[in-house]
């Protein structure tokens, strides 16, 4: 048997980047608990667009858990508080009849606020650009194996290359840090053969373009860790600081 | 040497000078430690091990405008990060709460830091730049603790130091890289018991020598 319930929401509303927003309430009501939690706001909307009223802006794609492209924080949690989920995976049969639930953008000063829950996540990109790939001349697809990686590296690779480029950890950290992001990119082409060749200009310069784009420092407070949909794991951030060093230090790449 | 500047001055760079600086702390609050615990064996050992220290002249010096760099290093740094921090995020949420990482050591930083700072001018001109003529520190220290506030005092901030390393000792090993699967739990439980150990050891120092003066 479905059941529904009945929510208060209090949601950030924000008509552009830069204008002053507020929290405005709403109610949602009758809402299965089979739902979704962006089909619980599409509902929202529905009935707001059905009022003449603006609907409330959120970021999706494919709803199921693997583009990154939603994310929003549910009183004080990014992507809400179930553990490992994304909030397009997040069902409101975790949440009870009656609750009251404030919704936010995800907060940094490189995230900027588009409108309502929408920000612009684009700054990961950056850093993406500075160093997040691997360079090799287009050719004859190499023999399996040629090059041999050991099953656990394979492994600790694979986990890093879990993460979606969500951003929770940067609005989950209390200092606004993208050090997980940056940690799980970094370790993900760096453990790998194919990786290492650019590994030290990798790490300098996705680090620089981190500290430019104005992001926080890390303070190992965890709770990226915790609130990572991928439970992408702090051991990834421990391996750029040995990689960031390794390359100041001790490369020839500045 | 322009790639050392920039090395330090990146985030990480920054965070590695908190970490090594931090690390140096903890070793001279271990020696610190076990220094004032000779008191536990009578007053005279106790001026006999000051006596020692300073003795050694020359490199005790040396040592003691390390720990003054260092210092330095690590206030101005630590405040500096603070103060990005807060700017990194503008706007703050209305509604926060933990997901599990944070500890109360770890969320108190800054302040607990400030707070040692204060301590340690205190300290300084208590113990150490004051004139030690015709007594001796044994006589000093044990005067300064007849004052009921003063052992409150010295007892509360020594509460405090326990919580700055509780998230010092292993925040400062993840930050030069050494986390390990095998090794971060015995390496959290090493910071925890260490901050006891440092809040129950000093702690106990003020109200042991306001007992026995
Ligand atoms: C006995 C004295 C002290 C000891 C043993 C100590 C130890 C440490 C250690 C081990 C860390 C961890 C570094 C890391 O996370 O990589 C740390 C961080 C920190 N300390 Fe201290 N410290 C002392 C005094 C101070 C003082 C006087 C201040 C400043 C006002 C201060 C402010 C900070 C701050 C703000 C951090 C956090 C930095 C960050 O992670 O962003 N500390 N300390
Ligand atoms: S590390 Fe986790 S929280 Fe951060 S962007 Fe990747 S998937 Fe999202
Ligand atoms: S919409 Fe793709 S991860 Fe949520």
């Amino acid at each position: 048997m479905t059941q529904t319930i009945n929510l208060t929401l209090k949601v950030w509303r924000q008509g552009g980047p830069g204008v002053k927003g507020r929290l405005d309430t709403y109610h949602a009501e009758n809402i299965s608990t089979d739902m979704s939690f962006l089909e619980m706001l599409d509902v929202v909307n529905e009935s707001l667009t059905l009022d003449g009223k603006e609907p409330i802006a959120f970021d999706y794609d494919c709803r199921e858990g693997i583009c990154g492209q939603c994310g929003a924080v549910v009183n004080g949690r990014a992507h809400g508080p179930e553990k490992g989920t994304t909030l397009c995976q997040l069902h409101m049969r975790h949440f009870s009849n009656g609750d009251i639930l404030v919704i936010e953008p995800f907060r940094a000063r490189a995230f900027r606020v588009v409108k309502d829950l929408v920000v612009d996540r684009s700054p990961l990109d950056r850093i993406i650009q500075a160093g997040g790939y691997i360079s090799v001349n287009a050719g004859g697809a190499p023999d399996a194996n040629a090059a041999p990686v050991p099953q656990e590296t394979a492994e600790l690779a694979m986990d890093a290359a879990a993460c979606i480029g969500c951003g929770a950890c940067v609005a989950s950290c209390p200092n606004a840090s993208a050090m997980l992001f940056v940690g799980a990119k970094v370790s993900h082409l760096t453990l790998l053969p194919q990786g290492k060749p650019e590994a030290a200009r990798r790490a300098l310069s996705m680090v620089d373009t981190m500290d430019t784009l104005g992001f926080g420092n890390c303070s190992n407070e965890r709770e990226c860790e915790a609130e990572c949909p991928k439970e992408i794991s702090i051991t990834n951030i421990a391996r750029l600081n040995r990689e960031f060093m390794k390359a100041g230090f001790f490369s020839n790449a500045r | 040497m322009n790639w050392l500047v920039k090395t330090f001055s990146s985030s990480i760079g920054k965070k590695l000078m908190m970490a090594v600086t931090g690390l140096c702390f903890i070793g001279f609050l271990m020696v610190h430690l076990a220094g004032n615990l000779t008191v536990t064996a009578g007053g005279e050992v106790f001026n006999a091990y000051a006596a020692k220290l300073h003795s050694l002249g020359a490199p005790l010096l040396v040592m003691e405008f390390v720990l003054l760099a260092l210092a330095v290093v690590h206030v101005i740094t630590g405040l500096y990060l603070f103060y990005r921090n807060v700017m990194a995020r503008p706007q703050r949420y209305a509604v926060n709460r933990n997901a599990g990482g944070r500890t109360l050591g770890s969320a108190t930083m800054p302040y607990t830091g400030v707070v040692i700072l204060a301590f340690l001018v205190i300290h300084l001109t208590n113990f150490t730049f004051v004139d030690k003529t015709g007594t001796t520190i044994f006589q000093i220290v044990s005067n300064a603790f007849q004052n009921p506030v003063t052992v409150l005092f010295y007892t509360l901030v020594m509460v405090v130091v326990a919580l700055h390393v509780s998230h010092g000792l292993w925040s400062a090993l993840q930050t030069i890289g050494a986390n390990h699967p095998k090794y971060m739990p015995v390496v959290m439980a090493a910071s925890l018991i260490f901050a006891v150990v440092v809040g129950i050891g000093f702690g106990f120092l003020p109200i042991y020598f306001s007992l026995i003066a």
